[in-house]
């Protein structure tokens, strides 16, 4: 374990007009720990990892970002070409609906190759190989690779975002909901695959969920969102077994079993 | 001519001073910025979109009462949409028209590149339906013109690989899209990839107009011009496997035409000009040798 | 050697608050420690916190005041102080626990299960799952299942797999909550001789075992609970 984290969030607002989406957040979070951010809808979890992740410009705070070479970098302060590139070869974004993450209409293979094109590489061969090692990884069987994801099920779709993120080796991966909409078998083997990848490449995440199971069952630490707050936090099984806030208790009380 | 009488209603070359002038800025910066799209505030033309609205543009904004223009459409000088821009410049401008490629100065074309090699005296102005290369994989234009300014260039790539995936080699055949000067990555319009090799570092200016879609481009001269490709799967041109069945020319872009109903067919020069030079220097192809060799 | 566990002064209680806010104390007070190679029950009759006492000490229940110290890679972490990634690294490398329950993670192999802890702390695959099996033949697992996910084994088989993944590190805390209690005559042997063994490879255990003879056979010191127990004091 390194002793620096890999992203330091500081006093981070954003506001909305004069509504705030979050407000006051802080955190940091270090190599290889997966941070789960859990509330109800309109909890402003949604809005704070976006503006973790550069997807929206926070109104006040400071993200800062480890670099590979080991210097720490306000995402707001660096320029669009070095936070985009950023976006696709050490981050990764997997979103709850796979068609916003995919593209629909070229093959599987091409969705897994593209950020390796996108940082250079110009093998055909190479790139396909790489692709169908990763589908192999992801459980999507290698004679799909020319197939669009448009034919793949919603679980496939999922699967297969998550390898098309993980190809450049990120080392920090958003998930926004990344199970939601599955149903529960597909559910169960997601989460186990995300699990194991996330170990085995000890890579960090951040995952949006309101779904306390998901969060019990992948996250590290966890932050109680809401009202834009961050209202409870630490051990995500201290946070779901010994809940301090109210909304909290209210919200580990309300699952059928975690 | 009985027309002079109405050139008065209308301003040289069609379009006003202002229009010209603004066409003429976005055309500079273009030349500034090779393989850049340029907006402009494209006009209205006495033709619909499709028709090489934005080729007449640009070409109106250049031509000068000295120059001699040639249209070409898929190559030739007879096709209708040839043969209207060409009676449209002469009424409008009332130039010097030809159909030979050696005597033109400012040459719109509409698929082709002449086959013979261009001049720095000359202009080539290419009508362009969709200017964006990157456009059918991604299409917001906001992303699109992002990804230019970062030169995030990935996606052309991947175009190409579905290609290879599909059909075990890039089977792009026109509009295959190139890298200028080691920086943006531009569409040739719906060139076959034939003529990509002839744009690269040519003598003629190159100037691209889309009139629907309010953009202009530009390659000046002695500019480099590369198809994108893979490592292992490298540019390729097509290859005919037989000459021109009129002229018996090799290494240019044939057409296929349909003689009967019965499969008759022949292949010919697209550049109807090249081939008739080569025919009128003596050269003879399989199909007019036939009759020589049965009236033998 | 510093004593692997120390627990000072230690109140805890649970505020309801989707029952009008209602406080309730459950320990007060709790000061203990369990020494190397020591085995350490606590007693004491049901509700009276055992198992809260474990979930602080493995840092599941936060504490209201008080040190939870445990000794880790030579200095003291004070558990109910640090924050969660110190407590995740003790829980990785000093501080096991053996809960009732197995929470079983989907589609994953019961050998991968048990193998995992070693696996986490950068032991090499093949021969943490040769340990892991080598434990769950000694707690008489059918090889049938090891290749199986546990989500669907009986309660006696989970626990063996549970009790094969707490025993497999070397860890130097261990926390027990009654991992016999669905476990027959044959098996409860072979987990008393494993915590025989733990003990004498010198770590201090602390556990709850509600079966007499279990208890007999393991305890070096019986801690009773009711001390901690705000109605004690109350009374």
């Amino acid at each position: 374990m390194t002793d620096s984290p890999l992203l330091k969030v500081n006093d981070l607002s954003k506001f909305y007009g004069t509504r705030h989406g979050c407000r006051n957040v802080a955190f940091e979070l270090w190599p290889g720990e997966v941070l789960a951010i859990v509330g109800e809808s309109g909890s402003g979890k949604t809005t704070l990892l976006n503006c973790l992740s550069t997807r929206l410009t926070p109104t006040t705070g400071s993200v800062e970002y480890q670099m590979r070479d080991g210097s720490f970098r306000d995402l707001y302060h660096m320029s669009e070409a070095e936070r985009r590139f950023l976006m696709r070869t050490d981050w990764g974004f997997v979103h709850q609906n796979p068609a916003d993450g995919l593209r629909m209409t070229v093959s599987a293979g091409a969705n897994v190759g593209e950020r390796l094109m996108a940082v250079g590489n110009r093998h055909y061969g190479n790139i396909r190989a790489t692709a169908t090692d990763w589908l192999t990884r992801v459980e999507i069987g290698v004679d799909r690779i020319d197939d669009q994801p448009r034919a793949f099920s919603g679980g496939m779709r999922q699967r297969l975002q998550i390898a098309r993120n993980l190809v450049t080796g990120p080392r920090l991966v958003f998930m926004d909901e990344p199970t939601g909409g599955l149903d529960v078998s597909v559910q169960a083997r997601l989460l186990d695959l995300v699990r194991g990848l996330v170990s085995d490449l000890g890579l960090s995440a951040i995952i949006v969920t309101h779904d306390l199971a998901v969060a019990r069952l992948l996250s590290h630490r966890m932050l109680v969102m809401k009202d834009g707050h961050v209202i409870e936090q630490g051990l995500t099984d201290r946070v779901l077994d010994d809940p301090h806030e109210p909304y909290t208790q209210l919200l580990v009380s309300s699952i059928l079993q975690v | 001519m009985s027309s002079h009488a109405d050139l008065a209603t209308y301003n040289f070359a069609y379009l006003d001073e202002q229009t010209k002038r603004m066409i003429r800025r976005a055309i500079l910066k273009a030349i500034a910025i090779p393989g850049y799209q340029v907006p402009f505030a494209s006009r209205e033309m006495p033709m619909p979109y499709g028709w090489g609205t934005g080729g007449v543009q640009v070409t109106a904004s250049i031509i000068g009462a000295d120059d001699v223009l040639k249209v070409i459409d898929q190559g030739a000088d007879d096709t209708t949409n040839a043969v209207s821009i060409r009676a449209f410049f002469q009424k409008v401008a009332d130039i010097a028209v030809t159909t030979k490629t050696d005597e033109a100065t400012i040459i719109q074309t509409r698929h082709r590149i002449p086959e013979t090699r261009l001049k720095s005296n000359q202009v080539l102005v290419y009508q362009v339906p969709i200017p964006e290369p990157l456009r059918f994989l991604e299409p917001r234009e906001t992303e699109t013109r992002k990804m230019h300014a970062l030169e995030e260039y990935g996606l052309m790539h991947v175009k190409l690989y579905e290609d290879i995936a599909r059909n075990g080699h890039i089977a792009t055949t026109y509009s295959y899209p190139v890298k200028v000067q080691g920086r943006y990555v531009m569409s040739p319009s719906p060139t076959p990839k034939f003529d990509n090799p002839k744009m690269h570092m040519s003598d003629a200016l190159q100037l691209f107009g889309a009139g629907r879609e309010k953009r202009i481009y530009a390659v000046p001269p002695h500019t480099e011009v590369v198809s994108l490709d893979f490592e292992d799967h490298p540019f390729e041109v097509q290859k005919f496997d037989r000459p021109c069945a009129l002229c018996g020319a090799e290494h240019v872009y044939l057409d296929e035409v349909i003689l009967d109903d019965k499969g008759g067919r022949m292949f010919v020069c697209s550049d109807t000009d090249h081939c008739e030079d080569r025919r009128a220097d003596g050269h003879v192809g399989e199909l007019l040798a036939k009759p020589q060799e049965a009236a033998e | 050697m510093a004593t692997p566990l120390v627990v000072s002064e230690v109140f805890k209680s649970f505020t309801m608050h989707l029952r009008d806010g209602i406080r309730l104390p459950v320990v007060s007070d709790a000061s203990f420690s369990v020494a190397a190679g020591e085995c350490v029950v606590l007693g004491g009759p049901s509700g009276i916190g055992k198992s809260s006492i474990l979930k602080m000490l493995y840092g599941n229940y936060a504490v209201d005041s008080g040190q939870i110290l445990v000794s880790h890679r030579g200095r003291f972490v004070d558990i109910a102080s640090a924050d969660p990634r110190t407590v995740l690294a003790v829980r990785r490398d000093t501080l096991g626990y053996v809960s009732q329950f197995l929470r079983t993670v989907p589609r994953v192999a019961a050998l991968d299960v048990v193998a995992e802890p070693l696996i986490s702390r950068g032991e090499d695959p093949i021969s943490a799952r040769q340990k892991a099996g080598e434990l769950l033949e000694k707690l008489n697992l059918p090889k049938a299942l090891w290749q199986l996910p546990p989500a669907t084994f009986s309660g006696g088989e989970q626990q063996r797999v549970n009790i094969a993944r707490g025993f497999i590190t070397d860890h130097a805390v261990l926390l027990l909550d009654e991992p016999t209690a669905s476990l027959d005559a044959m098996n409860r042997k072979v987990v008393v001789a494993m915590i025989e063994a733990k003990k004498k490879a010198g770590v201090a255990l602390l556990g709850i075992f509600h079966d007499e003879e279990v208890r007999e056979a393991v305890a070096d010191r019986i801690l009773d609970v009711s001390e901690f127990s705000p109605q004690r004091r109350a009374a």
